[in-house]
């Protein structure tokens, strides 16, 4: 198998002007308090995302990576600057539905069951009741937990938690998935094992997705583009054209190539690192609130 | 379907274990509360037996025959202070009054039932008065910091001192009754709920905010079904509180049915015949506990398939 032979046909969309899914112009975000400027989290973002991209945003603690997220995600506001989301405002696309979130916690809810937790999206969406169950079912399908759906979240171990909130966010088919460090509370073994489910399910839909990670190697591993952050203000220091062969498996961690991808992901981390880097993590660590 | 059957049997085991556990930690539960009234009674009966003064037959008069002197004389021991728990059984199950049909038993029954039936009104109208209350502040911020120090405030003003005021308000009734329990009862589940409603983890919050979520789909799918453990808590210190409100009201409301004023009546006789006002104690105190646990019940049903639901 040769990467040069099937390395970028996924990211052929890029170029494709008309397919944007994301659009970020100028974007600053700083964080005020008493009408005092207390923090930069982002300075000046331009990204471009395209349709069925497969997006993953690094950096250190602090780049503001996660703002990012949210602020593609209209759970916060630019600003300055522009988010346009398939075509229009961010809060438009949020109101159109057009977003399925994955927090770093499943964040899902007790008292429901498994398949009442992929359900309350539809309910919101007013679905009737048969094609809810139909669409929960389907999903908990697609994520290997069919067996479960009368389990409550607490029975299911922390890597089934997870792929019932992924089910839960692909329920009702949103343009573009944005996952918040998804598998960061995970062992490596679990881990390991959804990224491989997270790209079966990427490749079987062919959604979009925005993903923040910590981890170069999953990163590297799941992505079309890994887009490297700075902290200090927050900015984005390097895009990274991810080349390896689809589809991704187990071997794919041996090749070559990935191991040059994580190193050069790794260079570029080291690159955007201000000079005082042990005090910068530290303030990183104390203005949390910026993750 | 291979696969469903696997898993599922896979999983009975653990499922079967919790209800073994369960079961086991309810046998042991029950065991030490009977243990515990058992001691009591030993503690009460071991009291009289070292400093109360000479034991008697039930019912006889100081002139009788002497069953047991005990060694000391103590003050709090005495037949006044602390009567034989046996004489205060043989005052429930005799006539309330000479001459009577009916038992002390019977009439502190029906007067017990008649109260709890102000306390359980009292109890509903606050906790509904209180869901409101923190529906309201949760929602805004300006009228919670306005208006909570006053639902604060409120409970510090001593029952024994409102409770004429209201029922010169209202009237001598069993409406001011209800309002006095009603008062003992919205403060504990507004201040619960306050607390519940915005116990949902704000990324629960942001989970529904990207589903475009309406306030009210906040409330009923999120906020409402996560305080349900904080309600319950505050229902089951309101319920007693109720009871005790309605006690208190009783007096000063002049309703002669229930509890309240049956306390009044042998608080005065107490020097002739203290076992009635302890019989009449222990059934107020019976009332509390059983409403205290049909509310658990509730809880229990409730709550059912939650994780810790159990406990509590």
């Amino acid at each position: 198998m040769t990467d040069s032979a099937t390395g970028g046909s996924t990211t052929a969309a890029t170029s494709d002007a008309a397919s944007h899914v994301v659009e970020i112009r100028g974007v600053d975000k700083t964080f005020a308090r008493d009408g005092r400027v207390v923090t930069t989290a982002l300075q000046g973002i331009d990204l471009t995302i395209g349709k069925g991209e497969f997006v993953s945003l690094i950096g250190p603690s602090g780049c503001g990576k996660s703002t990012l997220l949210r602020l593609i995600g209209d759970l916060t506001e630019p600003t300055s600057g522009t988010v346009t989301v398939n075509g229009k405002p961010a809060t438009r696309a949020r109101l159109d539905r057009d977003y399925g979130m994955v927090f770093q916690a499943p964040v899902l809810f007790d008292w429901r069951t498994v398949e009442e937790n992929v359900k309350l999206p539809l309910e919101i969406l007013g679905w009737d009741a048969g094609r809810r169950q139909a669409r929960a079912r389907e999903m908990l399908e697609l994520v290997e937990l069919q067996d479960f759906l009368r389990h409550h979240p607490y029975q299911l171990s922390g890597g089934m938690q997870q792929r019932v909130s992924i089910a839960r966010a692909l329920a009702f088919e949103p343009s573009i998935l944005l996952m918040d460090e998804p598998f960061g509370a995970l062992d490596e073994m679990t881990r390991e094992r959804m990224n491989q489910e997270v790209l079966r399910i990427w490749e079987r839909t062919g959604i979009t997705v925005v993903f923040v990670t910590h981890s170069i190697p999953e990163a590297v591993f799941l992505s079309s583009r890994v887009v490297v952050m700075s902290a200090r203000p927050g900015r984005i220091t390097d895009v990274i054209d991810i080349d390896l062969p689809r589809p991704r498996g187990f071997e794919t961690r041996e090749q070559r190539r990935y191991f040059e991808l994580v190193t050069a992901v790794r260079e570029a981390l080291r690159h955007g690192e201000p000079r005082d880097a042990v005090g910068s993590l530290d303030r990183a660590a104390a203005e949390g609130a910026i993750g | 379907m291979a696969g469903t059957t696997a898993s599922a049997a896979g999983l009975q085991p653990v499922a079967a274990r919790r209800t073994r556990a369960e079961g086991a930690s309810r046998g042991r539960r029950a065991a030490i509360w009977l243990a515990l009234v058992v001691g009591l009674f030993a503690l009460w009966t071991l009291v009289k037996a070292l400093g109360g003064v000479p034991w008697r037959p039930i019912g006889a008069g100081p002139g009788s025959e002497m069953i047991w002197n005990p060694p000391f004389r103590w003050d709090f021991a005495n037949d006044l202070n602390l009567p034989h728990w046996w004489n205060i059984a043989a005052t429930l199950v005799a006539p309330v009054q000479r001459g009577a049909d009916e038992t002390l038993l019977q009439y502190l029954a029906g007067a017990a039932f008649y109260t709890w039936r102000e306390a359980a009104l009292g109890f509903l109208v606050g906790a509904l008065l209180g869901l409101v209350l923190a529906t309201i502040f949760v929602h805004n911020r300006l009228l919670e910091r306005a208006l909570v120090p006053y639902v604060v405030a409120s409970q510090t003003i001593p029952i024994v001192a409102l409770a004429p005021m209201i029922v010169f308000a209202f009237g001598p009734s069993v409406t001011s009754v209800v309002i006095i329990a009603t008062y003992l009862t919205f403060f504990p589940v507004t201040i619960a709920m306050i607390r519940g409603l915005r116990s949902p983890d704000p990324r629960a919050l942001e989970l529904m905010r990207s589903y475009a979520a309406s306030t009210r789909e906040v409330f009923w799918k999120v906020r409402l079904p996560a305080s349900l453990p904080y309600l319950f808590t505050a229902l089951k210190i309101a319920a007693t509180a109720s009871i005790v409100g309605a006690i208190i009201g009783e007096g000063p409301g002049g309703v002669p049915d229930g509890l309240g004023r049956a306390i009044i009546n042998f608080n005065q006789y107490y020097i002739t015949g203290p076992e009635k006002l302890w019989g009449a104690i222990l059934v107020s105190a019976l009332v509390g506990i059983v409403f205290f646990m049909i509310v658990r019940l509730v809880e229990l049903a409730v709550l059912r398939g939650r994780p810790g639901a159990a406990e509590g």
